[in-house]
């Protein structure tokens, strides 16, 4: 009690202060920013198993490695890649991670409105990601259907179909419980004076997030569960020799599956709409334009899945009104670059890895973007439908845009969830081979989609060759580039020096505590009196 | 185990509204697939829903809602710090649910008996949208009876609750929250009966 200090300072959140200490501290907490961590630990993990897989299917296009995987074993690789990468990473990635952490912090709040409920989430995660891990080693054998499930071929086939798809039910339930918990926290928690458009943009991101998660996750919940009672009772309702109707479970798959896109994406946009005034030092262009934005892709992003089935066989006009509606999502997407790009024109730009990341990813994303509108054109779909150049684009999006946001994040916060800075250099010499290699690979993808080559084909006929393995070079530079970020993290959490409580020079809630933050965030909790980005320099321009 | 505690009725009744949003639209997934089939095969519902019995329909009808008043007059009566009341009307409403069930269990082994049912050899030889009336018919309804049981085992646990007083006059927002969930499944119950036993 006589320290030298006028105050004791709080212990930080990483400090056991229970009466449960280690792991079963960890296991049984309820604290926000500890379940935001455990989510950080499973997901890197699923995360690089995907990376894994993916590594492998480039090598199979290299012939010469074709001894190694059977046809067969390339199906099932491709299925399990997208189910790891999109149920276990990119959908539940932002929001579970940095959402937890940061949102009660950014509002001003000691926690999360229903912390049991939080730490159920992260126990359902789980359940589905051993679910899915057992859906490979059992039954008939992983699943081969791609990560779409599409029937009546995943009614039919062998594989052992009903327990991949039982795991991404369960993952829905962690989704959508997360977002109950977000809209209450937003709605209830945030501190006195924190007006909804005084709050940061991350949690508008979070907000429109959440309802999405609210909205869509039940319809996938409910279709793969037909699914399910499909393989074992054979109820019909997709099996057209008992009347019923494939194409229904393509609707009911993609009501939900592309709102799930802007699930992933929107949180990114929040987290870089944090990272640039920070970088900038200046507020945030267009507040309320981009806080709206969110809110209208949350919107317009849920009448447009039905461009994912522009050969699918519907009638002339749904085409039309769906590939209209397309288009016009890319408007708020837009609004969004926009208003980044003008938040760096004359802000004293001070350049970190978190900026350097943060560009990337607008760059990335206005590829993925751009291809994505040039999709929404009926003519050019129909000829580049289901081919390389799809994977190309959505990779864009999901990896170059989701999982460079992801990156830019995890930079931005590290000093602030662990109190320890990294090596800058390293990151530095992690982003040139990513960079290079990403557009190696994705870009390469795009070419070959152009000249023709389908996706998911195991083999690929000589004129392909070439692209095919500069993406397959493109990858090893990737996967080299992320084991150097990687790496240094976890050097820096061992290792790295001590960091300040506000590093980069940060004006939202989270740089105004410690670094690491105490277990209840705030000592008193603070009164709002202004808007979240409020540099000193910026008052009398 | 953060130290505070942290009590919001009003945020736990926003969660709980929130998770019967999602409760509605995991049935609206499965409303939309009916408007589509039954747009497209009217006469074959048509035909399917004079094989149910609506008579028992509509008396389950009559249980269900019945068993929700009971459970609104429960809140009342805790409000009001009648625990024996409250106790009595909570299971009242167990046993009206239970009673809905064993009528759902009838009417399903009488369909069984009839080799109405997924797969079966009789349903194989009727018209197909025959057959998708009757895939619809026991995956909602059957849907709807695995939330049958949730929420009578939910309610079970709240009367446990109420005996042991930690639910009281001051304190009853898991009640309250339990009742919700109790009138969605009346709810949805309203709608399953006119789109299957009142369709022909």
């Amino acid at each position: 009690m006589s320290g030298t200090h006028a105050t004791t300072p709080e212990p930080s959140y990483l400090v056991d202060t229970g009466t449960r200490t280690g792991v079963m501290a960890w296991l049984t907490t309820t604290d926000h920013k500890r379940i935001g961590l455990l989510y950080l630990y499973s997901m890197m993990t699923f995360f690089f198993v995907g990376v894994g897989i993916g590594l492998v299917m480039r090598l199979v296009q290299l012939t010469t490695f074709q001894k190694l995987v059977t046809a067969q074993t390339y199906n099932a690789m491709f299925t399990v890649h997208g189910v790891i990468m999109i149920f276990l990473f990119v959908v539940p990635g932002l929001p579970a991670i940095f959402g937890n952490f940061f949102l009660p912090i950014l509002i001003g709040a000691k926690d999360v409105s229903f912390p049991r409920l939080n730490l159920a989430s992260w126990y359902f995660f789980i359940a589905g990601a051993i679910l899915a891990v057992l859906s490979l080693f059992t039954g008939g054998g992983a699943p081969d259907t791609g990560w779409t499930f599409y029937a009546p071929f995943s009614l039919k086939t062998g594989t052992n179909v009903s327990l991949a798809v039982f795991a991404a039910f369960v993952l829905g339930f962690s989704s959508m419980l997360t977002g109950i918990n977000f809209i209450t926290t937003i709605h209830r928690m945030r501190a006195p004076g924190m007006h909804w458009f005084r709050m940061p943009l991350m949690c508008w991101a979070l907000y429109s997030t959440a309802w999405i998660q609210l909205l869509a996750t039940p319809i996938v919940a409910i279709t793969l569960l037909l699914v399910i009672l499909e393989r074992f009772f054979g109820i019909g309702i997709f099996d057209p020799a008992k009347g019923g109707d494939p194409l229904l479970y393509q609707h009911l798959f993609w009501i939900y599956s592309h709102p799930a896109v802007y699930i992933m994406i929107l949180p990114a946009m929040g987290a870089i709409s944090e990272i640039l005034p920070t970088f900038a030092k200046r507020p945030i262009f267009g507040y309320k334009a981009i806080a709206f934005s969110s809110m209208s892709i949350a919107g317009v992003g849920s009448l447009v899945w039905a461009h994912h089935m522009f050969t699918s066989g519907m009638s002339g006009m749904a085409l039309m009104i769906f590939s209209l509606l397309t288009m016009v999502v890319a408007v708020p997407s837009a609004i969004k670059v926009f208003n980044w790009v003008s938040t760096l024109y004359k802000g004293s730009i001070d350049f970190q890895p978190p900026l350097l990341f943060a560009l990337t990813f607008i760059f990335l994303f206005c590829i993925g973007g751009l291809t994505g509108v040039m999709q929404g054109a009926l003519a050019i779909n129909v000829h580049i439908h289901d081919t390389y150049f799809i994977v190309g684009h959505f990779h864009y999006v999901m990896f170059g845009g989701t999982g460079m946001a992801l990156f830019a994040a995890l930079l931005y916060w590290f000093p602030k969830m662990f109190g320890k800075m990294y090596s800058k250099k390293a990151i530095y010499a992690s982003w040139f081979p990513m960079f290079i290699g990403f557009n190696m690979l994705y870009f390469g993808m795009m070419i070959l989609g152009m000249m023709g080559m389908p996706r998911r084909y195991y083999v690929h006929l000589p004129q392909f060759h070439t692209m095919h393995v500069i993406a397959t070079v493109g990858s090893w530079f990737l996967v080299l580039g992320l084991v150097i970020f990687f790496a240094t993290l976890i050097y820096a959490t061992f290792k790295g020096e001590k960091a300040e409580d506000n590093p980069w020079g940060g004006v939202t809630l989270e740089w105004t505590i410690p670094s690491p933050p105490p277990l209840e965030n705030f000592d008193v909790i603070p009164t709002i009196t202004r808007g979240p980005y409020h540099f000193e320099q910026e008052e009398h321009p | 185990m953060s130290g505070h505690v942290h009590r919001d009725d009003l945020g736990s009744r926003l969660g709980m509204w929130l998770f019967l949003v999602t409760e509605m639209v995991l049935f609206g997934g499965l409303f939309i697939g009916y408007s589509y089939m039954r747009y497209r095969y009217p006469a074959e519902f048509h035909h399917g829903g004079m094989e149910l019995n609506a008579t028992l329909g509509v008396i389950n009808t009559l249980v269900l809602l019945t068993s929700s008043l009971t459970v609104v007059l429960s809140i009342v009566a805790v409000q009001r710090a009648e625990k024996q009341r409250a106790m009595a009307l909570l299971s009242t409403t167990l046993g009206l649910g239970l009673t809905f069930l064993v009528i759902k269990g009838f009417e399903w082994s009488a369909k069984f008996h009839h080799g109405l049912y997924p797969n079966s050899a009789h349903l194989a030889t009727l018209p197909p949208g025959e057959q998708v009336f009757f895939g619809l018919y026991f995956t909602m309804t059957g849907l709807h009876g695995v939330h049958v049981i949730a929420g009578l085992s939910v309610l079970s646990v709240m009367l446990w609750w109420v005996a042991t007083d930690r639910i009281r006059q001051d304190r009853y927002i898991h009640l309250e929250n339990s009742g919700l969930y109790w009138h969605l499944v009346d709810v949805i119950w309203i709608f399953l009966l006119p789109l299957f036993y009142l369709a022909a």
